[in-house]
């Protein structure tokens, strides 16, 4: 059976079993519509949160950026699971004995201020729009490849199917097609790296393989034997550090503040039925996460191992050294066609030549007749997919990724559409404008709202401001310089009052999001970038993904000092505090 | 009355000293001091490299787990734990 033939047989095999459990567990109520009834159980819960928070850029994006970043790509993996730590020990316990449906609720609630809910909500569509546009770069990725048409049109085509799914079931039918998307998305990415980690090492477990030694004879280690190889070719060594310790520093900070302010993770732990429960959730929640956040190192550095490999054939330099285009294999001419992979003969010997230009790299590649990398484009968001064919893996197998990459995408965005839906019916309409709007006039504006934040995410996704995981990684940045510190300080600091919660937000969002667009264009079109996005024109060299981390000191700050200066904060808000802080007397699962 | 300071203040101490340990091997072991540790390798990984890459991770999960059940115990301790079928 052929590669396409397999592939949809497998998609449309998971796709069947999403949609049949979705329509069993249809939202009955906008309750179950919002949080699933409350009453899933922690070891659940956490698989459900796993799948709705490895996204795309977890699952297709990131082993790519750390097989061409090497050690500097840690930042993502430290910080989307270091986040847990924070969410499970700042945030989870106390949102769920509040125990409301979203976010801007809590905060509406605590800074009694309807002012601080509208701001809470700006921040949530915010980030979560801007999380999205990650989301459907990965899709269009993973559609235009497996249909084998152009990037474009995969994206319209995955667009389609993410409204269809989105708009079918609320929460409760979501929680359990996570579970289940969880389970294929964890088999396909796991099985083709104990594949490949096998036959490059002999270790069947990809972690260990990693540190393992080279099955080839060589008795290298595989991780030196990468330094080596790109090192040779005038790329920077694998294990070492490119980029600024600062950077890196503040990058990892800033997902892990993203991460635990997050609006849909957090929506996760109003769903379980005790406090109790909240804490342990985040950690299965991690626990399935980091099966395989520990997997994805040893994807990036084999792919990349096996990439460098099938193109430098031989000693480089060599006559003979280099793969010629002729015979390049099959997964290279199916890359072609969706434009995430060209090559260009620019030296016409029909031979490929793929090198960096650190070192003396430069003046070696002149005495070879070599005129320049000619790889002139390797998307990184391929690197996933690509992988199991570039190893070589039976069609059954590269199928069965396409599978996963799709239900990692799927799952995320829409999770984050509801949360969207929900910020926009719920808080917006139902809470503050509309008051006495039913539920069925409140279920269907947030369908239509969750239709507007496909169509823009969409449009945006064409021309995404940088590879899945730099998308994310900024919708991070945003999370975490707004909604984050008003969390938190709204449980540890008492004395946080509306005033101080609402400009804390308001300069956290905005300093990020103006510090964004200035390199990435305002509202993301390219064409208005004020300045070149690269190191010598950041500021003090932050990157703008990293600067969330300074965005929600900012808000820490400015809402400290304001709640200090203005009026204290009411009688009955300060008991509410204490009520949060002990888990006694939190609401049992079902009562809304 | 219930001592809810007293059961604030054990909370905090055990979230604190958790944090401890979350920077100590992230930011610590796997960013600020990785060229030191990296001098150290065992099997194929270099030590900083691996904190980076795998330890830090593995770190993580096991500290949530700890902070959990340190936090259930002093949940019960204070007696403001919920109680079954609340």
């Amino acid at each position: 059976m052929g590669l396409k033939a397999w592939t949809f047989l497998v998609v449309g095999l998971t796709f069947a079993i999403y949609i049949v459990i979705a329509i069993r567990a249809r939202a009955s109520s906008t309750s179950d519509f919002y949080v699933a009834g409350k009453g899933v159980p922690p070891v659940l819960n956490g698989m459900a949160t796993a799948a709705d928070w490895m996204s795309a850029a977890s699952f297709i994006s990131m082993a790519g950026l750390i097989a061409f970043q090497g050690y500097d790509a840690s930042a993502y993996l430290m910080g989307w699971t270091g986040g847990y730590v924070l969410l499970a020990m700042m945030l989870a316990p106390y949102l769920r004995k509040y125990g409301k449906f979203t976010v801007p609720e809590f905060i509406g609630d605590r800074f009694y201020s309807q002012q601080a809910r509208i701001v809470a909500v700006l921040c949530l569509i915010t980030c979560s729009v801007t999380y999205v546009i990650g989301q459907m770069k990965g899709i269009g990725v993973a559609f235009s490849r497996f249909l084998e048409v152009p990037f474009a049109l995969g994206l319209v085509i995955g667009m389609a199917i993410v409204f269809v799914y989105a708009v079918l079931g609320g929460m409760k039918g979501i929680t359990y097609t996570q579970i289940a998307q969880y389970c294929v998305l964890i088999f396909a990415y796991t099985v083709p790296a104990i594949f490949i980690a096998v036959t490059l090492t002999g270790i069947p477990i990809p972690q260990l393989g990693l540190g393992g030694s080279m099955a080839d004879g060589s008795g290298m280690f595989l991780l030196d034997k990468l330094d080596k190889i790109c090192v040779d070719l005038g790329f920077a060594a694998y294990t070492a550090q490119k980029g600024s310790t600062m950077n890196i520093f503040l990058l990892t900070m800033s997902l892990m503040i993203g991460t635990a302010g997050l609006p849909h993770v957090i929506i996760r732990f109003f769903t379980v039925p005790r406090v109790k429960d909240a804490r342990f959730s985040a950690g299965w929640a991690l626990v399935f996460i980091a099966i395989l956040y520990t997997t994805a190192p040893a994807v990036g550095a084999m792919a990349r191992l096996n990439l460098m490999e099938t193109i430098q054939t031989g000693a480089v330099g060599a006559p003979d050294g280099n793969l010629s285009y002729e015979d390049r294999p099959t997964w290279f001419k199916n890359w072609e066609k969706t434009g995430l992979l060209v090559f260009e003969d620019k030296n016409g010997d029909g031979k490929i030549q793929y090198y960096g230009n650190s070192g003396d790299m430069a003046a070696k590649a002149e005495s070879y007749g070599w005129k320049g990398n000619e790889m002139v484009k390797v998307d990184r968001d391929i690197m996933v997919l690509a992988n199991p064919e570039i190893a070589g893996l039976p069609n059954w197998v590269i199928a069965l990724v396409a599978a996963g990459g799709i239900a990692a995408a799927l799952s995320t965005a829409a999770g984050l559409l509801l949360a969207i839906a929900s910020a926009i019916s719920h808080d917006l309409l139902k809470g503050i404008f509309m008051k006495h709007i039913d539920e069925k006039q409140e279920l269907l504006a947030s369908r239509i709202a969750m239709a507007f934040a496909i169509c823009v995410a969409g449009y945006l996704g064409l021309n995404p401001p940088g590879f899945a995981a730099e998308v994310v990684a900024l919708a991070f940045g945003l999370a975490a310089s707004s909604i984050f510190p008003a969390l938190m300080l709204g449980i540890f600091d008492k004395r946080c009052n509306n005033i101080g919660a609402i400009c804390g937000m308001l300069t956290g969002l905005g300093s990020t999001l103006v510090y964004i667009f200035v390199y990435k264009g305002w509202f993301f079109f390219k064409a208005t970038a004020m300045l070149p996005d690269n190191p010598a024109n950041w500021m003090l060299g932050i990157s703008p993904g990293s600067f969330g981390a300074i965005g929600a000191l900012l808000n820490f700050v400015v809402a400290i000092i304001v709640s200090r200066n203005t009026a204290e904060v009411p009688e009955d808000v300060q008991k509410l505090v204490e009520e949060i802080r002990i888990p006694e007397g939190s609401g049992t699962a079902v009562t809304h | 009355m219930k001592d809810a300071v007293g059961y604030w203040q054990a909370n905090l101490k055990l979230v604190v000293a958790c944090l401890i340990v979350w920077f100590v091997v992230s930011f610590g072991f796997g960013i600020l001091l990785v060229h030191p540790l990296n001098n150290i390798q065992i099997a194929g990984y270099k030590l900083g490299f691996w904190f980076a890459q795998q330890g830090s991770m593995y770190i993580f999960v096991a500290l949530i787990f700890i902070y959990a059940n340190k936090m259930n115990k002093i949940d019960r301790q204070f007696d403001v734990d919920e109680k079954e079928g609340a």
